[in-house]
Parts: C-alpha cells; sequence; structure tokens
C-alpha cells in the first residue's frame, strides 16, 4: 500500500476499515473529540448509547453473535472506566473486542488532569492486552496487533488508549501486511501424538461423556463435536457457555451440567470412566466439590489456552491446540467398528427418564413456561440473557439447536449484560429474531439503552421474567438463610410497559398462562423494540440445585 | 520449594506493571525480581525467584507465557545454573572493630567501596547463602543498612535461553 498522509484520528478510522469494522458502539467526549470528527464522513456505522457500559457489552454481543471482532468507544476518565464492567465480561467468557477510549494529552498525563483515568492499568488484569499510544506513527501497527490479539489463540478483549494530541498529529498512514509479535504465538494444531494417546483412551473407555463449552463455539467445531460423539457414542454435556454447541434434542445430549444443570448429566460426569473436556475450564460452577469431583474419570484436556490445562483439574492427557483441528485429527483416530458404550448409554437413558428437568404444571404463569413457550413460538430466534434465575430458566427450558445462539454472561455474570448485548447481537445478526430473557432487576440495571435500540431501529425483545425480587440472591435467602430476605424484593415499582412506551417502543404484558403466545407472536410481529412484562410466580426457585461445596451428584430438587 | 526463572520480554514501559501485576492477582510468591537489558536492546531479561510447588511453577511458567510482552521464560535448575547477586552493606565501626569487620570481607573476597569514620560500606557477590553468612557475620558490628539486588542467574554451559528457539 501506498503512504498518505493523514491524523491520527484519520488513521484510527482507516485501520477499522482495513480490519472490516462495520459498527462502533460508542458515546463521545472531550478527548475524542478528534476522532468523533472523522466518524462524522467515515463510512463505518456508529451507534450512539446512552452509557459506556452498553457499549462494551453491545459490541461483546456482536462479538458473540457474528464470530467478528466488536469495538466499542469512549472517551477518557469516566467514559473509559464506564467500559471496565463490559470489558471485563468479555475478559472472563473469553469474547473478541477492541475497546478505544480517548486519553487526556502526553503532556498532561500523570498530572491527575480533567477526566484522566489509568486506564491501561485499570484494565491491565481484564484485557488480553493494552496499548496506550506513545507516538502517533504507531497507532496503524497498534491496531493490526490489537484485532490480531484479539481474535487468535484464546480470544479476549484489547484496549487501546489514545492520547488526544496524537489523534491530531499528522502520520504517514501505511497499514502493516503482517504481525510480527515475539511474544505471541498461539498453538493451532495438537501434538499428534498426544492426540493419538486420547484416542486410544477413547476406544478404552465403557463410559466416556464429551464435556464441551464455549470453545467449541469460538472455534466453530460444532461439526466435529457431533462427528466424535456420534462416532463413539459418547454423551455430550455442556456449560452454559458451551449452550448450542450441540443440539439439545439430540439422543446423547445431557443438556448443562454443574450447579443448575442436569440430574443426568450430573451423575454422568461422576460415574464417567473417561472424560474428553473440550473448550471448557473447570469452572466452580461446574465442578462442585473439586476433591469429589468425577472421581474415577481420567480426562483428555483440549484447550488453546495451556494455562487451562492442569488449573483446577489433574490431567491426564493434555492436548494444547484449536478445538476444531484437534477434534479433526482425534476423529481419524477413534474410526472403529464397535463401541463398548451400549450399556452407559443405556444407563443414562434411564436417568434421562427418571430425573427430567420439569416444574410445577399448574394454573399459575410460571417462568419456565414462558421460557418454553419463547422456544416453540421462536424456534430460531437467539437467546441473550441476564444474570441469575432468567439466566439459568433461559439455559434449561429453551431448546438450542445451532451455536452462538445462546448469549449469556458466564464467567462475570453480570447483571446488566442481557439488553445491551442484545442490541449488538441484533446489529450483527439483524435477520434474526433476538429475545433478551430478562429478570426484572437485571433489566433495570441498563434499560436506559431503550432510547439507543428506538433511536437506531434496533428490534429486539426483552421478555422480562417478572417476579418483583432478585430472584437468584433471594432463593439462596430462602434456602440458606433462614428466608430472610434482606434487600432483595423490588415489589411491583416499574410498570415496564408504561417505561417502554415512554422510550417510544412497544410494551407488552401477560399475566395468565394463556396470554404468552400471543405476546409473543404479537412482539415477533411488531417489528419493532418491544418489552414484555410476564408477571411471574414470586418465589419460584431454579432446580435442581447443587449447594455450594457440595459435590454435582449431590443435587437437590427444589420447589 | 525455590526455582529461579529466567523470562525475556519486550524492553518496553509497563513491562514489569504486567509482570508484578500477573504475580499478585494469580496469588503467587515473588521472592525476589532482578531485571535488566541483554545483549539485545529490545529485549530485557528478568530473573523471578518464585515460592511454590511443581504445580504452581507450572502455572507461574504458563500465565507468564500469556502476557504478550514476555517472550520465553526458562526454568534454572540452581545445579545446572551459575545464581549470583549482589549486596551492599553498610556496617557502623569504630578504631576496636575496624579491623574484625575487614578480616571477613576478606575471607569472603569482598570488597569495601567506601570507608568512613563510623561506617564501612561493603560490595558482596555471590550466591544467596554467601551473602545470607556473611550479613549473619556482620550483624555483631551492626548493619545500619543493606540493599540486595535480588538473584540472578546463567545456565551453564553452552546452554543459553534465547528469543526464538533454535
Amino acid at each position: 500500500m501506498t503512504k498518505t498522509k493523514m491524523s491520527g484520528a484519520k488513521a484510527v478510522i482507516e485501520s477499522l476499515s482495513q480490519e472490516g469494522v462495520e459498527v462502533i458502539f460508542g458515546y463521545p467526549g472531550g478527548q475524542v473529540l478528534p476522532l468523533y470528527d472523522e466518524l462524522y464522513d467515515a463510512d463505518v456505522r456508529h451507534i450512539l448509547v446512552r452509557h459506556e457500559q452498553a457499549a462494551a457489552h453491545a459490541a461483546d454481543g456482536y462479538a458473540r453473535a457474528t464470530g467478528k471482532v466488536g469495538v466499542c468507544l469512549a472517551t477518557s476518565g469516566p467514559g473509559a472506566t464506564n467500559l471496565v464492567t463490559g470489558i471485563a465480561t468479555a475478559y472472563m467468557d473469553s469474547v473478541p473486542i477492541v475497546a478505544i477510549t480517548g486519553q487526556v494529552p502526553r503532556f498532561m498525563i500523570g498530572n491527575d488532569a480533567f477526566q484522566e483515568a489509568n486506564i491501561t492499568g485499570i484494565t491491565l488484569p481484564i484485557t488480553k492486552h493494552n496499548y496506550l499510544v506513545q507516538d502517533s506513527k504507531d497507532i496503524p501497527a497498534i491496531f493490526k496487533e490489537a484485532f490480531y490479539i484479539a481474535r487468535t489463540g484464546r480470544p479476549g478483549p484489547v484496549l487501546i488508549d489514545i492520547p488526544k494530541d496524537t489523534q491530531v498529529e499528522t502520520i504517514e498512514f501505511e497499514y502493516p501486511g503482517e504481525v510480527k509479535l515475539r511474544g505471541y504465538k498461539p498453538t493451532f494444531a495438537g501434538n499428534e501424538q498426544q492426540i493419538k494417546k486420547a484416542a486410544s483412551l477413547i476406544l478404552k473407555a465403557e463410559k466416556p461423556i464429551l464435556y464441551v463449552g464455549g470453545g467449541i463455539i469460538f472455534s466453530e467445531s460444532s461439526e466435529e463435536l457431533r462427528t466424535l460423539a456420534e462416532g463413539i457414542m459418547a454423551p455430550v454435556t455442556t456449560t452454559l457457555m458451551g449452550m448450542g454447541a450441540f443440539p439439545s434434542e439430540h439422543p446423547l445430549s445431557l443438556g448443562m451440567l454443574g450447579m443448575h444443570g442436569t440430574r443426568y448429566a450430573n451423575y454422568a460426569i461422576q460415574e464417567s470412566d473417561l472424560i474428553i473436556a473440550v473448550g471448557v475450564r473447570f469452572d466452580d460452577r461446574v465442578t462442585g466439590k473439586i476433591s469429589a469431583f468425577a472421581p474415577n474419570a481420567k480426562i483428555i484436556h483440549i484447550d488453546i489456552d495451556p494455562a487451562e490445562i492442569g488449573k483446577n483439574v489433574r490431567v491426564d492427557v493434555p492436548i494444547v491446540g484449536d478445538a476444531r483441528n484437534v477434534l479433526k485429527t482425534l476423529i481419524k483416530y477413534v474410526k472403529q467398528e464397535q463401541v463398548k458404550t451400549e450399556a452407559w448409554n443405556k444407563k443414562i437413558a434411564a436417568w434421562k427418564k427418571e430425573y427430567p428437568l420439569t416444574y410445577k404444571k399448574d394454573n399459575f404463569l410460571r417462568p419456565q413456561f414462558v421460557v418454553e413457550q419463547i422456544s416453540e413460538v421462536c424456534p430460531d430466534a437467539i437467546i441473550v440473557t441476564e444474570v441469575g434465575q432468567n439466566q439459568m430458566w433461559a439455559a434449561q427450558f429453551f431448546n438450542y439447536r445451532n451455536p452462538r445462539t445462546f448469549i449469556s454472561s458466564g464467567g462475570l455474570g453480570t447483571m446488566g449484560y442481557g439488553f445491551p448485548a442484545a442490541m449488538g447481537v441484533k446489529v450483527g445478526r439483524p435477520e434474526s429474531t433476538v429475545i433478551d430473557i430478562a429478570g426484572d432487576g437485571s433489566f433495570q440495571m441498563n434499560s436506559q439503552e431503550l432510547a439507543t435500540v428506538v433511536q437506531n431501529d434496533i428490534p429486539v425483545i426483552v421478555a422480562i421474567l417478572n417476579n418483583g425480587f432478585l430472584g437468584m440472591v433471594r432463593q439462596w435467602q430462602e434456602l440458606f438463610f433462614n428466608r430472610r430476605y434482606s434487600a432483595t424484593c423490588l415489589s411491583e415499582s416499574v410498570d415496564f410497559v408504561k417505561l417502554a412506551e415512554a422510550y417510544g417502543a412497544l410494551g407488552l404484558r401477560a399475566k395468565k398462562k394463556s396470554d404468552v403466545r400471543d405476546v409473543i407472536k404479537e412482539a415477533v410481529k411488531s417489528e419493532c423494540p418491544t418489552i414484555i412484562d410476564f408477571v411471574v410466580e414470586r418465589e419460584e426457585n431454579v432446580s435442581p440445585m447443587v449447594p455450594a461445596g457440595a459435590a454435582i451428584n449431590e443435587i437437590l430438587d427444589l420447589e | 520449594m525455590k526455582h529461579t526463572l529466567a523470562v525475556l520480554v519486550e524492553n518496553r514501559p509497563g513491562v514489569l506493571t504486567r509482570v508484578a501485576g500477573l504475580f499478585s492477582r494469580r496469588g503467587f510468591n515473588i521472592e525476589s525480581l532482578a531485571v535488566g537489558v541483554t545483549e539485545n536492546p529490545d529485549t530485557s531479561r528478568m530473573t523471578i525467584v518464585v515460592n511454590g510447588d511443581d504445580r504452581v511453577l507450572e502455572q507461574v511458567m504458563k500465565q507468564l507465557n500469556k502476557l504478550i510482552d514476555v517472550i520465553r521464560v526458562s526454568d534454572l535448575p540452581s545445579e545446572e545454573a551459575v545464581n549470583r547477586e549482589l549486596a551492599l552493606i553498610k556496617v557502623g565501626v569504630d578504631s576496636t572493630t575496624r579491623a574484625e569487620v575487614m578480616q571477613i570481607v576478606d575471607v569472603f573476597r569482598a570488597k569495601i567501596v567506601d570507608v568512613g569514620i563510623k561506617s564501612l560500606v561493603i560490595e558482596v557477590t555471590g550466591d544467596e547463602s554467601k551473602i545470607n553468612a556473611m550479613e549473619a557475620l556482620l550483624r555483631q558490628f551492626g548493619i545500619r543498612e543493606m540493599v540486595r539486588t535480588g538473584k540472578i542467574a546463567m545456565n551453564r554451559g553452552a546452554k543459553v535461553v534465547q528469543t526464538e528457539k533454535k
């Protein structure tokens, strides 16, 4: 490419265009004025949010739904610190985003200038990498590196902090063709010998189980997973992050495991003789009491991040590599005539029959029923969730068929994530119905984004499972704190229909089971931003449940 | 158990913060950390002594490797490496103790780098145990001030820690 003279700000926009960025979620301010001036004429779409946190979540939702890198933009100081929760959310769930922040001019850095915050310092532990632009001519190379780092290896957020004076200096723009990073070379292909070892364990196993997570979705290896599972006739359980990686209705599917997983998934893990773990990190919500986790199983752990292997559990066969690549090779080695898992699958089938996921089927409007109805009326929807009971019911009672159709803050558990993330999802996948399954508590954490979805015509549906409580915390208080509902009662303080209308969105309400289907259909048909207020049973619990610190087969059914 | 790591990093501002921050947030204990530029001005080398069993060591090395600015991490087992540390020790002396202190300095092949009426500054290099021994002996005279660089280490023989694997 030939060199062109341009301002640092223009170089930022040009770099984004070189990376194929089609949309930025952002909020302007003093230290990004030159950037916003360039955006005025740029081809890239800018969506003005109402709070920077929403910009980060929207970029994250966009990235999870499309597989592309999401981009958000904020000014220095409070603008930048408002991104922090969103960046931490993306970091915990390995989501590729690039966050751009303005910074005070270089000569003022360190002087506690107006709206100055050391955002590279603040985000050090929650970014995969970050940059403070020290020299305007580094801008193209930094952007090239940032996007490369964000989307390769184990994906994650990268932050670029750009002092205002570097935005106005003139540089010679030349976008680098490749990145040269001495300290960053992710392992892509798995070690062949290790894969052979894994294959021989698999062929010997009588009670194998595939335990898979977000790594399957990020590496786009759902097909390979299915081929492997069907080839060796092993049941598949997914983490919360892995919902959609394997079809819920597949005979080999055990649904989710862990604290609110299915009984049969947890029993199967505990009784298995071989766990094939792919793109997972043995999180405490999955393993329960770690010393009692899968006592009889050998463990094969496939992950792109070597630091995840051996972090929480001892692994017999570690394989570092891209899940898709490793699974492809593994499939070659496990072709066999006879499977030894017949008895195992029979046992699991009996568990599935005996302990189905269920809830009380009576005349009351229960939240699980709402999720089931959404699943039936909108089987192809992309489900986004808030955090808490709504999230668990969304994971348990929607029938997921495809990857990138369940989008949720798993690791950080960020309340207020769902609605702005849904906005990003809809922008990235406009052809899909996008439904945020929300709680009345979580939704109120970012409800200001109603203004954004209305102004930018982003028709997402928010299905509030309104129980007037911070439901998950209330559930723990009921079970472990003697029903002392300290600070968890929200009562019926907000009229969500009126709230929707105040912003120019559509507001609907259902109080009876018989209304549920109609309002869902009406929301879909309206093609405009919609809130549905489902007034549900107030003290419904998420069931089953493994109490914190118990082994995952010590699972309780709750009324 | 103590382990000595040689860590090659990009010679850039902020890299030390990244490494130190990693140790604190992951709950690893740094015994000592020494850093300086290498034969290549783009590269710095840190020598980090960490406390922990083999599993902790493995996690430390893997987590360090995840930092983009970290180019290479090597474990240097003490029996296969030359380990050195430098200390400056200021000892209070008077006419009755000066000679005895100078004798100890001699035995340890240390150096006196500053002489005052009431004090001596002693420079000593060696492995950790030598410096500890010297410190213990000098304590009776009154150590006014002491500064240690932290350990640096290098493989014995032809083996080297390089930015690129050969």
